[in-house]
């Protein structure tokens, strides 16, 4: 792909700074949005751009945002999702270190067009140096005009806000941030009512992952035909596909939608790390049921992923070789998820940890006949069976290792 | 003698505060301040933070005990945190977890007798770029492998 959209300035130096950013002609979406535009024909935009959610969950942003009421009492809220918990995934961090003000045109447009005053953005507590650049990015923004009080003398008032979490996967699940964000547990809601209604203290809230929001100023800039074209007519745009585990060059790769999953590990990663053989690859973070070596001639898009049974989930890749034990692997998936279920739905919290405690017995050598079909039940009860979707998360890429390496698991429970 | 905040500090509080419409929605920032100047968030800690937040001590314990960065008890002054996760496991993270293990002469979990380390594993820290990866307080160090531990270690005074 010839032009990138979010990662081009990454490798300039210093160009989280304004001055620089502004040199290179930043904060240009943001004076197109603000002078030349009105929100009707910002939303107009992004819904014909086909912005599909970065985060995980693929829904398009225009239609999101196109659910906030109109005419509240109250105030609105942007809450960024810049979480970042899914393991594999580390896109977010990218832009944020290497372009924060990129994100904050995003975050300025899309407030102005649901008539949003205030933003948080939520990031992984972790990310404290990440944190730290963000807060010195907008501080950069207010004392150059584009946040504040008038913004370009438009009579838009923004102010923005960074909110650390602390440690808890399931702070990006949207309403356990909202919850965590409001000063609890981060105990996800049941939904309806959708935070588009009713979400952060009690107001109508706009919840958009960190790259979906990266996108919206060069979809102001160049328009939607160009965005839909850099992607798939129903799937717009590029994603910044992050590949780890056993390839030679492992990072960030910005890739039209839609490219094949193969190409991206193979010719952009370089292939397998250490003359190792290709076993298996997790396409879209943890949660993303697993595809065996012979399944990833696929195009990376949310539909042609949903059709092979898995998902794309964050565009996290992680590639397994064949020396790796895939009993290893249930190992990590299930031992996370029990660690990570907050507790509040029973088949989770006791399904998760259930299902840990059989895979750690038989990763001890005392695996017992029955313990497959065990581990099959329990998550089965899993699925579809909790508030929120961390529950399908733990269940699905279980049993999909199961379904898929049924008989090397069934190896090391009979020896 | 029951803990407070520094001058400076309760001056950032204030202004961190004033972001939320509700006072406890400042809660995360404010305990991540609080295990700054305190080093944990014990049963002291509680009571002050309830107070400045106006909730009850209770409020601040059933929030304190959610998240993994929040400790009750206090870390050593160098933490060392190992991820585990997958991409990092792929690339050996076990084997560098057992050699922390016998170079510090504790298991994760535990906290050295001169409060140097405290050793423990961790979720994806989100830099699976660089597995193996741990973090040492709040520095990122990836990549790892048992040379460059040994180097890290030693830069440790």
């Amino acid at each position: 792909m010839k032009e990138k959209i979010l990662s081009k300035h990454f490798v300039l130096e210093n160009f989280y700074k304004i001055d620089v950013y502004l040199q290179k002609k930043g904060y240009q979406a943001v004076k197109k949005a603000l002078n030349e535009k009105t929100p009707e024909n910002i939303l107009e935009e992004v819904k014909a751009a086909n912005l599909r959610g970065r985060g995980g969950a693929g829904f398009p942003a225009g239609v999101k945002w196109s659910f906030v009421p109109q005419q509240v009492d109250k105030p609105k809220y942007l809450c960024v999702n810049a979480d970042e918990g899914e393991p594999g995934t580390f896109k977010d961090r990218y832009i944020m270190s290497h372009d924060p003000h990129l994100l904050l045109e995003g975050i300025i447009i899309t407030s102005y067009c649901v008539g949003i005053h205030t933003a948080f953005i939520y990031i992984r507590g972790e990310y404290e140096a990440v944190a730290l650049r963000l807060e010195k990015a907008i501080s950069e923004a207010y004392k150059n005009g584009f946040l504040g009080k008038n913004i370009l003398e438009s009579g838009f008032d923004l102010d923005v806000y960074v909110h650390r979490g602390a440690g808890a996967y399931i702070c990006g699940e949207e309403t356990a941030l909202l919850e965590s964000l409001e000063g609890k547990r981060g105990n996800p809601r049941l939904k309806p009512p959708f935070p588009a209604s009713i979400g952060l203290f009690q107001s109508p809230t706009v919840i958009n992952n960190v790259e979906t929001l990266s996108n919206i100023p060069s979809i102001i800039l160049k328009g939607a035909k160009w965005f839909c074209k850099k992607g798939l007519p129903e799937d717009g745009g590029t994603r910044i596909f992050g590949v780890s585990g056993m390839v030679k060059k492992p990072g960030i790769y910005e890739l039209s939608i839609g490219t094949n999953l193969k190409d991206i590990i193979f010719k952009h990663a370089k292939g397998m790390a250490e003359g190792k053989k290709l076993k298996a690859v997790i396409p879209g973070g943890l949660s993303a049921p697993i595809l065996k070596a012979d399944e990833i001639d696929i195009k990376m898009d949310f539909d042609s992923l949903v059709n092979a049974n898995s998902m794309l989930g964050s565009a996290a890749i992680v590639v397994i070789d064949e020396d790796t034990s895939i009993l290893d692997v249930l190992k990590v998936v299930t031992r996370f998820y029990s660690h990570e279920s907050c507790g509040q739905c029973t088949p989770c919290r006791i399904g998760s940890s259930w299902i840990n405690k059989i895979v750690r017995r038989i990763c001890d050598g005392k695996g017992k006949n029955g313990d497959i079909d065990n581990i099959i039940r329990l998550a089965s009860n899993i699925l579809g069976n909790t508030l929120c979707p961390l529950g399908d998360a733990a269940a699905m890429p279980i049993l999909a290792i199961i379904k898929k390496f049924r008989e090397e698991i069934e190896s090391y429970v009979s020896n | 003698m029951s803990p407070e905040f520094s001058d400076k500090t309760k001056k950032k509080l204030e202004e961190i505060i004033s972001r939320y419409s509700r006072k406890e929605a400042a809660i995360l920032p404010v305990l991540h301040l609080t295990q700054k100047e305190f080093g944990c968030i014990s049963v002291e800690e509680e009571k002050l933070v309830a107070e400045l937040l106006d909730i009850k001590p209770i409020q601040v314990r059933e929030v304190a005990t959610f998240y993994t960065m929040l400790n009750q008890m206090p870390v050593g002054k160098y933490y060392i945190q190992v991820c585990s996760n997958l991409s990092c496991s792929l690339l050996g993270a076990e084997s560098l977890i057992d050699y922390l293990t016998e170079k510090i002469g504790i298991k994760p979990g535990e906290t050295t007798q001169d409060n140097k380390f405290t050793l423990s594993t961790v979720e994806c820290l989100g830099a699976c770029e660089m597995a193996p990866c741990m973090m040492i307080n709040f520095d990122y160090h990836g990549n790892l492998d048992k040379k460059k531990i040994d180097k890290i270690l030693e830069g440790l005074k």
